[in-house]
C-alpha cells in the first residue's frame, strides 16, 4: 500500500511537471498580453488576413490530399505487398526531417524551372510565393498525421465485416463506403483534424516556399525579428486562441457525430 | 445439387486436402471436426472469400469455383456473426436488400417479414452491441436470409449459447431448412449434428474422414477419430485371433489379454473394438445370460452425466458404462466395488486400425 502510495505520488508529480511544461508558456502568452493589445491585434487587417490565409490554406491542403491519403491508409491497413515496410517509413518521413529541409525539397519540385512549376504557371497557379505553394508545404509536413491515424482506424475494423458485406452482395466500393469508412470514421476524422492543426502551425517549410503572402507563423516571426517580443506575443496569443477554439469545436462536433455502439 | 470436387487449400499452418462432397438441394449437412480443422476455411471457399488451390465447386451443374462473391448462391453466417456495429438491426437486415436497390417500401416489408420469422421484430431499432448472443444469432440469420441464398453456411451457430437458446435456434434452423434452403452447418458437437442434419461429413487432419447419414457415421465410424468424435468412449485397441468353434463370431484380444467376441469375420488382424456404453450391463456377480462377453472389474469412478450416471470400470482395460440414477443407487455402487461387466457380441463393432 505504502509502495503504491509512493508510486502514485511520484507519477502525479512527474505528470504535473509535464503538464505544467506545456501549459505554463501558453498561459504566459495570454497573461502577458494586455486587453488593449488584444484589441489592437484583432483590429489589425494584416493579422486577420494572415490568420484567414493560414486556416484556409491548411484546410485546403487537408481536404485535397486527404481524399488521396485515405485510400492509401486503407491499402496500408488491409493489403500486404512488396516494400510495404518501406512505404510505411516513407509516410513518416515528413515528420522526422527538418521542416526547412522539407521546404527546400518541395521548392525543388515546384520552382519555376521544373515541369510542375511550368505546368502551374501555364494554368495560372503560382507555387513559389503563392497560396498553392503554402498549401503544398502545409500538406507535406502534416500528411503523416492523417495517414497514420486513418491506417490505425482501418486496421481496427475487422476484415470479417467486409467479407460479410461482400457475401451479402455488396460491391467492393459499397463495402468501403458503407462499412470500412464509417467504422474507421472516428480515426479518419481525428486524423483530418490533426493534419489540419499541424498544417496551421507550419513555419519552416512554408517560409521557404512563400514568405509572402504571410501565414501567421511567418508573421509572428517577422514581428519578433523586426519589433521584438512585445509585438510578436499578442499576434501569437490571438492565433493560439483561434486555433484552440476551432480545435475544441471540431473535436466536439466529431464526437457527437459518431454513434458506433460497440 | 452442390458438388464439391477435390478441393484443396493450404492456409497458414493447416491444409484441406481433396475434400469431395455432394449435397442435394434441401439437405442439411453437418460439417464436423475439431477446432482448427479447416471447417471455416471450407465455408469461405464455398462463399468465394478464399480461393482454393485446386478443385471445383458446382451448383446445379454450373461451375462456381471462380464466380464473383456477389454472384454465388451462398449466404455465410460467421461464428462471431459479424453484424455491422454502426447499423441498427433494421439496417443490418436491410443491407442485402439495399445493395440490390430494392425500393424502400419493399425493404421495409421484407425486413419485417424476416424479423417476424426469426423472432427479432422487437429488436429492429437496437444496435448489435446491445443484443444478447441468441438475439444476435437470429439477427445474423435474418440478415443472411434477406440475400435469398440457395445455400446457407453456418459457422458454429450454436456455440456459446445456453441450452434453452440452443433449442429455440435449432427449431428456427430446422424451419429454415424445411422452407427449402440447403444448409451447411459447421460444428464440433456431434449431438448437434445428429439432431439437425441428414448428412454428416467429418473432417480429420484436413481430409474428409467420413461422409454419410448421421446414422451411418455414428453407428459405423470408419476411423478411431470419427468413433471418438461420435461420442463412443469404449474404443479399445486389440488384435484378432481365430475363434475356433465359435461359428460366425470373431475373437479380439485386448491389451490386457482379455478376449472379446463380436459378430462378423474381419480380414484385418489389428484394430479397435468399440462397445457403446449404453449396451453394457453391470451386475454384482457373473450373469447367466445371452451376453457372450463378460469381464470382472473394479469401479474406479462414478460421475453424473445428463440424467444418469457414468461409471468408469477397471477390468484390466478401462470401460465406461452408463446407467440410471435409480440403478446406481440400488446396486450401491461405490469406488473400489467389484463388479461384472456384460455385453452382447452383437453390440461390439470392430474398426480396422
Amino acid at each position: 500500500m505504502l509502495r503504491n502510495w509512493k508510486l502514485s505520488m511520484v507519477f502525479l508529480f512527474l505528470s504535473g511537471m509535464v503538464l505544467l511544461f506545456i501549459a505554463a508558456p501558453l498561459a504566459g502568452i495570454f497573461l502577458k498580453t494586455s486587453l488593449p493589445q488584444y484589441g489592437q491585434v484583432i483590429a489589425d487587417p494584416t493579422v486577420l488576413r494572415s490568420i484567414r490565409l493560414t486556416l484556409l490554406s491548411s484546410l485546403a491542403g487537408t481536404l485535397l490530399f486527404g481524399i488521396a491519403a485515405i485510400p492509401l491508409a486503407y491499402l496500408l491497413a488491409r493489403k500486404d505487398f512488396f516494400l510495404k515496410g518501406l512505404i510505411n517509413g516513407l509516410v513518416d518521413l515528413p515528420v522526422v526531417i527538418p521542416h526547412s529541409a522539407a521546404g527546400i525539397a518541395i521548392l525543388g519540385v515546384v520552382s519555376r524551372g521544373t515541369w510542375l512549376g511550368k505546368a502551374g504557371e501555364a494554368a495560372g497557379i503560382t507555387f513559389v510565393g503563392g497560396v498553392a505553394g503554402i498549401v503544398l508545404a502545409m500538406a507535406f509536413v502534416s500528411l503523416p498525421f492523417l495517414i497514420n491515424a486513418a491506417r490505425d482506424g482501418f486496421d481496427a475494423v475487422p476484415e470479417k465485416l467486409e467479407k460479410a458485406a461482400l457475401n451479402l452482395g455488396a460491391s467492393p466500393w459499397r463495402v468501403f463506403f458503407s462499412i470500412s469508412l464509417p467504422l474507421a470514421k472516428r480515426s479518419v476524422i481525428s486524423g483530418l483534424i490533426m493534419m489540419w492543426a499541424r498544417g496551421l502551425s507550419e513555419f519552416g517549410a512554408v517560409v521557404i516556399i512563400a514568405y509572402h503572402p504571410m501565414v501567421t507563423p511567418v508573421l509572428i516571426w517577422e514581428r519578433f525579428n523586426a519589433f521584438g517580443l512585445s509585438y510578436a506575443r499578442p499576434v501569437a496569443a490571438v492565433f493560439v486562441l483561434v486555433c484552440l477554439a476551432i480545435f475544441v469545436v471540431m473535436r466536439l462536433l466529431s464526437k457527437n457525430n459518431i454513434h458506433v455502439r460497440n | 445439387m452442390l458438388e464439391i470436387k477435390e478441393i484443396s487449400i493450404r492456409f497458414g499452418n493447416f491444409a484441406l486436402e481433396d475434400i469431395s462432397l455432394e449435397i442435394a438441394p434441401g439437405d442439411y449437412l453437418a460439417l464436423l471436426g475439431v477446432s482448427g480443422a479447416g471447417k471455416t476455411v471450407l465455408l469461405e471457399v464455398l462463399a468465394g472469400l478464399v480461393k482454393p488451390a485446386k478443385g471445383q465447386i458446382r451448383w446445379n451443374g454450373r461451375d462456381i469455383t471462380r464466380s464473383r462473391i456477389q454472384q454465388r448462391p451462398v449466404g455465410l453466417v460467421y461464428q462471431d456473426l459479424s453484424l455491422f456495429p454502426h447499423l441498427d438491426v433494421f439496417s443490418n437486415i436491410a443491407f442485402a436488400l439495399k445493395v440490390r436497390k430494392t425500393p424502400p417500401a419493399a425493404i421495409s416489408k421484407r425486413v419485417n417479414e424476416l424479423a417476424r420469422e426469426t423472432g427479432v421484430q422487437h429488436l429492429l431499432e437496437r444496435f448489435p452491441g446491445t443484443l444478447s448472443g441468441g438475439e444476435a444469432q437470429r439477427v445474423a440469420l435474418a440478415r443472411t436470409l434477406a440475400a435469398e441464398p440457395d445455400i446457407l453456411l453456418l459457422d458454429e451457430p450454436l456455440a456459446n449459447l445456453d441450452v434453452k437458446l440452443k433449442t429455440g435456434l435449432k427449431a428456427l434452423m430446422r424451419q429454415i431448412n424445411r422452407s427449402g434452403k440447403t444448409m451447411i452447418h459447421v460444428t464440433h458437437d456431434f449431438m448437434e449434428a445428429a439432431t439437425l442434419a441428414n448428412k454428416v461429413a467429418v473432417i480429420e487432419n484436413g481430409s474428409l474422414a467420413q461422409f454419410g447419414s448421421p446414422e451411418e457415421v455414428f453407428r459405423h465410424p470408419k476411423t478411431e477419430f470419427v468413433a471418438r468424435f461420435s461420442g463412443i468412449k469404449n474404443i479399445l485397441p486389440c488384435h484378432l485371433e481365430p475363434a475356433a468353434g465359435e461359428g460366425s463370431l470373431s475373437k479380439a484380444i485386448l491389451a490386457g489379454g482379455q478376449s472379446i467376441f463380436f459378430l462378423g469375420g474381419e480380414p484385418s488382424s489389428e484394430g479397435f473394438v468399440m462397445i457403446p456404453q449404453e449396451d453394457i450391463v453391470l451386475s454384482e456377480g457373473p450373469l447367466e445370460s445371452s451376453a457372450r462377453n463378460q469381464l470382472k472389474g473394479v469401479v474406479r469412478e462414478a460421475y453424473l452425466s445428463g440424467s444418469g450416471m457414468e461409471i468408469l470400470i477397471d477390468a484390466g482395460v478401462e470401460l465406461v458404462a452408463s446407467l440410471s440414477r435409480q440403478s446406481f443407487e440400488k446396486m450401491g455402487i461405490i469406488q473400489g466395488k467389484t463388479i461384472w461387466v456384460s455385453f452382447k457380441a452383437s453390440a461390439v463393432s470392430f474398426l480396422a486400425g
